[in-house]
């Protein structure tokens, strides 16, 4: 039966790489990096979560087909967020002239 | 074909965990793999909607979010953070057990994986309990003091729903865990047939991906002020 | 020629008693199973219609309050959507063909497959209890925030019901996906394979994607529902047009899930009936996906009057009318391959001339939907009415109906009467267009659905309508009844009755329950008719 078989030391590696993640997160969290908190702490989360998918899931070591798998869950992902968020985020775009019959004026946060 | 390469392929076909509509041990094992690789991928999507829903929100009500991350705890979250991605590593182990041939390690790994994700849950329930104390419980008890209580409602909504899914996770994994194990105990497993432990390990990297991501998402909003 | 005998044993005989049939891990006998199921829930869906068409024979409001007319047309849709169309097909043809026509001995999965059953019938149950207790008036879409705050119906029971039922839609899936995948037989190569797999895979692939994200959706109904959370309700600072986001982002690829499977049918058909090689097999194959993954970059062209931004509904419309192209590619390929051939007119044949006539009138009216002003004209009025039942109804369930007498012989060793199935098409045929096309026509006009009332200068054409689906009635219980019939008194059929290519039928009828005793190798296309004489009969 064929799989590859990960040694101890790389196991031991992402472990490690795991946490010092972890803790860079936190550590960034106590950062005021205005509007760059949120792309950083999901960045580093990104990263993380490779780094599973990668070792500890063996994508790195698996079938074409399985990385495709893997692919293209996260691509339709992207999708749901990428074009519904064309929505929410082009809604205040268009502007009417104040006056009768025109729409009241869109609001966003409240 | 060669003699030894025969024997394997004799014995992928005869192995008595053999299911009747595979050829070989082989097929069965990839198969096994695939079909779990397939069902991470509809509970990523699972998840993905709660993700959209959290999405949107933050955008819209940043105050709210900051206000409602503050109440959570941190130090905890942290603590499950380490827990989890111990846990993943000890599944890996078990996993890598399994595939070498080690029953008894096989069977510790996954008792160490299936601890460390009860300390998760222990934790958990402390969160739970505290916000149940405070009254911080979405639904008709909801009282929260500050200027965006609705949203700040919002927020904490998506915060139990999120990791309560995932904690339900969590708890099937168990599940899954101690029946593996069991399996384990009793020899089951060999290189030429570890596939459920290799399945549970898919399935536990995940819940662990998850909570990877709820982490600063849930408790890491706007700590800087 | 002589006269076939039904096999000895085969899978329906191997075992009798009920525990043999519930407890089955057999992809057919599990095939069989759904079929009851989901014939039952078409009749309970067909009888909500009935209702539906009776009251609106007359433009008051004089059969039913308004009330239960909107219970009505609620569990009419959500019957015939999730407990009919989407298994349909998958469920009935596809568990039974997939790993026949693959030349394998079972689905991957086959504890998952009966396993699934369960779940669609536990779901199925829940939502008639629903019914039964009262029903849920909110539209089978169960837009918030009457949903969740306005509704005093069974909008919780109803929606856990689906949830449940969505799981079996995944797990047959995640089946179909794995065996295509890793239980060919030696020689089939990906470009050998029926078209019919093609479409069951690529239906696979929307079904794990999608489904998920309605099942979420639900759950959040639900919390939102019975704890008042706020995140759909406006008053407490959520967005109903998220929850329609959600809904939507599944529901719109479901209607793939309707249509592709009976795609595939017509590809079977169109190739044995004309005894030609599907044209363009590549692009059929191709197409297949390229459906699959568009249909999930549309959603939001069902909500273009929702108060979204117009900028993301211009993006929409243009991806709408981009997903129409790999459909139109199908409907070409299919009129090439008929072009020229030795055409055999035969039921399954007619059904599906049927399929292609009624699906591009559907999906031309869906290009008038995708169009941003013309949508905004015809929105929540019968014209949609019609364009879904066209494609649904006129197409998916033609598709269906062809399926099922193309694979009847094989799947029961017997013919259904010929001449009966005939007539059968041709009553369903102008039953269906007696009742839908009206229905352009009025909401063209103007006329709203969802009313339980109409105004007077819309009757004329209701009663047509509504005529119409009494004929589209009886043209689907003739089928019924004959194919039951067959079951003692039909021509026993032969391993072949059709001379099609396929690994299905190189098999005997029925089948064993292992299917095949030897693995077959393959080593030529899917449709090699040339290679055969011209026809069996």
């Amino acid at each position: 039966m064929s799989g590859h078989v990960s040694p101890k030391t790389v196991s031991y590696t992402i472990f490690a790489s795991l946490m010092v993640l972890t803790g860079i997160t936190v550590a960034v969290a106590f950062i005021n990096l205005g509007p760059l908190n949120f792309p950083v702490a999901l960045s580093i989360a990104i990263v993380k979560a490779t780094l599973v998918i990668l070792f500890f899931m063996h994508v790195k070591y698996s079938s074409r087909l399985t990385k495709l798998v893997v692919a293209t869950g996260f691509f339709f992902l992207l999708i749901l967020f990428t074009l519904t968020m064309t929505d929410y985020l082009s809604r205040g775009w268009l502007t009417y002239p104040v006056g009768a019959g025109a729409p009241p004026a869109a609001t966003q946060a409240h | 074909m060669s003699d030894s390469a025969s024997a394997e392929a004799s014995a992928g076909r005869h192995h008595a965990a053999l299911q009747h509509q595979f050829d070989t041990m082989e097929q069965q094992q990839e198969s096994a793999t695939l079909g779990m690789w397939v069902f991470l991928v509809t509970e990523v999507m699972f998840f993905g909607g709660l993700f959209m829903a959290y999405l949107l929100y933050r955008v819209w009500y940043p105050a709210a979010w900051a206000d409602g991350s503050r109440e959570l705890d941190i130090l905890l979250g942290g603590v499950n953070t380490v827990v989890l991605i111990g846990s993943s590593l000890t599944m890996a182990l078990a996993v890598r057990a399994a595939q070498t041939g080690f029953p008894r390690a096989t069977v510790n790994w996954l008792l160490a994986t299936m601890a460390l994700g009860g300390v998760f849950l222990v934790i958990k329930v402390f969160e739970y309990a505290h916000k149940v104390e405070l009254n911080h419980v979405p639904g008709p008890n909801f009282v929260f003091e500050g200027p965006h209580a609705r949203q700040v409602e919002i927020f904490l909504s998506l915060y139990f729903a999120m990791t309560g899914l995932h904690a339900l996770h969590m708890v099937i994994g168990f599940g899954l865990l101690s029946v593996i194990a069991w399996m384990a105990y009793k020899r089951k497993f060999s290189p030429e047939w570890y596939a459920p432990v290799e399945m549970s390990g898919l399935y536990w990297h995940f819940v662990d991906i998850v909570w990877i991501f709820l982490f600063p998402l849930l408790y890491l909003v706007d700590r800087a002020h | 020629m002589t006269t076939p005998l039904l096999p000895r044993e085969h899978y329906l005989n191997i075992r009798y008693g009920i525990a043999s049939w519930l407890l089955t891990k057999d992809h057919k006998r599990i095939a069989l199973l759904y079929l009851i199921g989901i014939t039952v829930f078409f009749v309970l869906g067909g009888a909500f219609a009935v209702l539906i068409r009776l009251e609106l024979a007359t433009p008051a409001g004089d059969m039913v309050s308004a009330d239960t007319y909107n219970k009505l047309f609620t569990m009419h849709g959500v019957v015939m959507v999730f407990f009919f169309l989407i298994p349909s097909i998958p469920a009935v043809l596809g568990n039974f063909l997939v790993p026949m026509m693959i030349g394998a001995r079972d689905l991957a999965f086959p504890k998952l497959n009966l396993i699934s059953w369960y779940i669609y019938m536990l779901g199925g149950i829940f939502t008639l209890w629903a019914v039964v207790v009262g029903g849920v008036d909110t539209g089978w879409t169960f837009y918030t925030p009457y949903s969740t705050a306005a509704s005093n119906t069974n909008v919780v029971a109803t929606g856990l019901g689906v949830f449940i039922t969505g799981f079996s839609s995944i797990l047959t899936g995640l089946n179909f996906i794995v065996t295509i995948h890793r239980m060919r037989a030696p020689g089939l190569t990906w470009f050998r394979l029926p078209l019919f797999i093609w479409a069951h895979y690529a239906t696979s692939l929307i079904q794990v994607l999608g489904t998920p994200v309605i099942a979420i959706t639900v759950l959040l109904l639900a919390l939102e529902r019975t704890f008042r959370i706020g995140i759909f309700d406006p008053a407490l600072g959520g967005d109903p047009v998220l929850f329609q986001h959600l809904f939507w982002f599944y529901s719109h690829p479901a209607v793939y899930i309707m249509i592709l499977p009976s795609m595939g049918v017509v590809s079977e058909v169109v190739a044995c009936f004309s005894r030609k090689t599907v044209f363009g097999y590549s692009f059929v194959a191709f197409s297949s996906l390229a459906i699959a993954v568009f249909g999930f970059l549309v959603w939001a062209h069902h909500m273009f009057v929702a108060g979204m931004s117009v900028y993301a509904a211009m993006v929409f419309s243009f991806l709408s009318f981009a997903v129409a192209i790999p459909s139109a590619v199908k409907v070409f390929n299919w009129t090439a391959t008929l072009y020229k051939g030795a055409i055999w007119w035969q039921a399954p044949l007619l059904f599906v001339f049927g399929f292609i006539g009624l699906f591009t009138i559907g999906g031309m009216t869906g290009l008038f939907l995708a169009a941003l002003g013309l949508d905004v004209h015809v929105h929540d009025t019968y014209f949609v009415v019609a364009h879904f039942h066209y494609i649904m109804v006129g197409g998916a369930i033609m598709g269906y109906m062809a399926g099922l007498h193309f694979w009847w012989p094989k799947m029961f060793g017997r013919m259904y009467p010929e001449g009966w199935a005939k007539f059968a098409a041709l009553v369903v045929f102008v039953g269906f267009n007696l009742t839908f096309f009206p229905q352009f026509v009025v909401g063209y006009l103007g006329m709203p659905r969802r009313y339980h009332v109409y105004p007077e200068e819309f009757q004329v054409l209701n009663v047509m309508s509504s005529a119409g689906a009494s004929i589209l009635g009886v043209g689907y219980l003739i089928p019924m009844v004959y194919f039951i019939w067959s079951l003692r008194y039909g021509k026993v059929a032969g391993p072949n009755p059709w001379g099609a290519t396929g690994l299905e039928w190189t098999t005997q009828s029925p089948p064993l329950t292992e299917n095949f005793t030897v693995t077959p190798v393959v080593n030529e296309g899917a449709y090699e008719y040339s290679k055969r004489e011209t026809r069996v009969v």
